[in-house]
């Protein structure tokens, strides 16, 4: 594990994200609000109406090969945020991420199509993630048992409308655990499905982290971080609060919120 | 297992220096990683996108299939919805306003058929485009793929249901008189040219629709607008007679009358080259390589960018 420590995949350099929401200012979205946020246009952001959200503040770390790092920090601390800025996702406002190869968030949804079929919608993630027919065409049974959308029943060849929100998260995970990773980040993946399911994906999300250079992991369940991570960034008001081995890191935080 | 820095010491501290003292782009440069999220260079694009292509294609097949899988009549409504719509047209124009202006009903109303269809190839092309950024901003941050995959996907599927609705385009063509011909060969040649057009058109306006989605709200006007003054249900020279050559022209250099008219051309026998204006094919051309030259490079110098929250 030592020397494997010292090749760095994600090199995050004093990295600032800021959101910008149209006409959040007045609080009101009337049509008059509008228009003078209009006519008071060319005086900056801050007169039109436009918030800025500074969702990341300065956030400097080095991954490497073979870690995996777990991000916790309380809603709206700017995890997933900072996930998708190193993905490349998100624009940085100042400051840089370099990367080592292709990071990518693990998650489907968005390519997915709930009325087509699961049949189809394997094939349409996995092109959407960049496999090709190929690889796809290997891997298809291996998703479809994973899931294990089978066992009752021939539901692959229903639309994704008629499954139940649990066999739609767990295709899901299945169509984006199929695919080998860089540099692989999940956000809370973890928490799909019934107990059985869960724990075959935190199996399936350690062939990964073996598989992968580097594993980042969102979650607030300080048990799976615990039994997946090794290293934790603790982020507080999109601030980076403390970054260290998972025990230490973890009993400060349980000390932060109270537990 | 801890994560330990290389004097030995646990790093559990608020602001972590780099390894081995580097700055972070020395340090990144040493070990070669590249920036994330950065624009690649024209070239490197287009290999990205090709190497798309797959995914490209399903999602335009996977968008198309999904609208109508809610409806009893499922897929049928592919060709019913423009046979629908040929009918309403020609009940407007054909028997209400009278539009044909000295046109025989034979000629009319394939005339008419034909510029319906071929308009909305464009329309809907653009229709789509203004939201492909916009309405998929959850695929655009979730997943990395060349974003330009998304416009060309839309103006894709829209060629798709063109082909569609070809097929009644042909029904009412051949049923008016006008068999199969050598010309019809023709067809090839400008559905290439206006796709073309078509998805220039529509990688502009993703851009300017992801960074103004207002435009959406706005378009439909525009494009009605456009729809009327091309020449959809009327012909050009007839309904211009005695106004000034340049207004003719003017008038028929606009893109949308030049694909339609030369998908009339080659489709209904008695529309004779003499309604097309000289040079018909160079502006066909011209239109299509400038607009999707022009709007790919557009579209590509935004690529960093979308998706911004």
């Amino acid at each position: 594990m030592a020397e494997e420590n010292t090749t760095p995949t994600v090199i995050a350099d004093d990295l600032h994200i800021v959101y910008r929401v149209n006409g959040a200012k007045t609080g009101k979205g009337s049509a008059t609000a509008a228009l003078s946020r209009i006519l008071k246009r060319g005086s900056g952001d801050a007169a039109r109406g436009v918030r800025k959200v500074h969702a990341v503040r300065g956030v400097s770390f080095v991954a490497h090969r073979g870690e995996a790092i777990g991000l916790i920090g309380s809603n709206g601390s700017g995890k997933s945020t900072l996930l998708r800025a190193i993905a490349g996702l998100l624009p940085a406002e100042s400051g840089k991420v370099y990367t080592d190869g292709q990071p990518s968030l693990l998650g489907v949804n968005a390519a997915l199509m709930n009325d087509l079929t699961g049949e189809r919608n394997v094939i349409l993630g996995g092109l959407a993630m960049g496999m090709s027919r190929e690889e796809i065409r290997e891997r298809y049974q291996q998703i479809v048992d994973f899931s294990g959308i089978n066992e009752k029943g021939d539901f692959i060849t229903l639309p994704m409308r008629t499954y139940s929100s649990g066999m739609a998260a767990r295709l899901r995970f299945s169509i984006a655990a199929a695919k080998d990773h860089d540099v692989l980040m999940i956000d809370e993946a973890l928490a799909t499905g019934d107990r059985k399911f869960q724990k075959r994906s935190e199996e399936r999300i350690r062939e990964l982290r073996k598989e992968a250079g580097t594993v980042f992991l969102v979650s607030h369940s300080n048990k799976s971080i615990r039994d997946t991570c090794d290293r934790v960034l603790w982020l507080e008001r999109g601030e980076l609060r403390m970054d260290g081995p998972t025990d230490e890191v973890l009993k400060e935080y349980e000390k932060f919120t109270g537990k | 297992m801890s994560e330990t820095t290389h004097d030995g010491t646990v790093a559990v501290t608020a602001t972590p220096s780099p390894d081995e003292g580097l700055p972070a782009a020395q340090l990144a440069a040493k070990y070669g990683l590249a920036v994330s999220g950065a624009r690649p260079s024209l070239v490197e694009y287009v290999r990205q996108l090709w190497g798309r292509r797959h995914f490209i294609f399903a999602f335009s097949r996977a968008k198309l299939t999904a609208q109508y899988s809610q409806a009893k009549l499922g897929q049928l409504w592919q060709v019913a919805t423009p046979l629908l719509n040929a009918a309403v047209y020609y009940f407007i124009f054909g028997v209400i306003l009278h539009a044909s202006r000295g046109m025989s009903q034979d000629v009319y109303i394939p005339f008419l058929v034909t510029g319906v269809f071929v308009f909305t190839f464009t329309q809907s092309s653009i229709m789509s485009g203004v939201r492909a950024i916009s309405s998929n901003l959850g695929l655009v941050r979730a997943l990395h793929f060349p974003r330009a995959s998304l416009p060309i996907s839309f103006a894709l599927q829209q060629l798709q249901q063109l082909l569609f609705s070809m097929i009644v385009m042909f029904v009412f063509v051949v049923g008016f008189g006008n068999l199969p011909g050598l010309s019809w060969l023709l067809i090839l040649p400008v559905l290439l040219l206006q796709f073309l057009f078509n998805t220039g058109l529509a990688l502009i306006v993703a851009r300017l629709g992801a960074a103004t989605p207002d435009l959406a709200q706005l378009m439909p006007f525009i494009l009605r607008t456009w729809m009327y003054t091309s020449g959809v249900m009327f012909s050009i020279n007839r309904m211009m007679e005695g106004r000034p050559e340049w207004v003719v022209r003017l008038l028929q250099v606009n893109p949308a009358a030049v694909y339609m008219d030369l998908m009339r051309f080659a489709l209904i026998d008695d529309y004779g080259a003499s309604n097309l204006p000289p040079h018909v094919w160079a502006i066909a051309l011209f239109w299509a390589v400038v607009v999707f030259g022009g709007g790919f490079v557009y579209f590509w110098k935004a690529e960093e960018r979308y998706g911004r929250g």
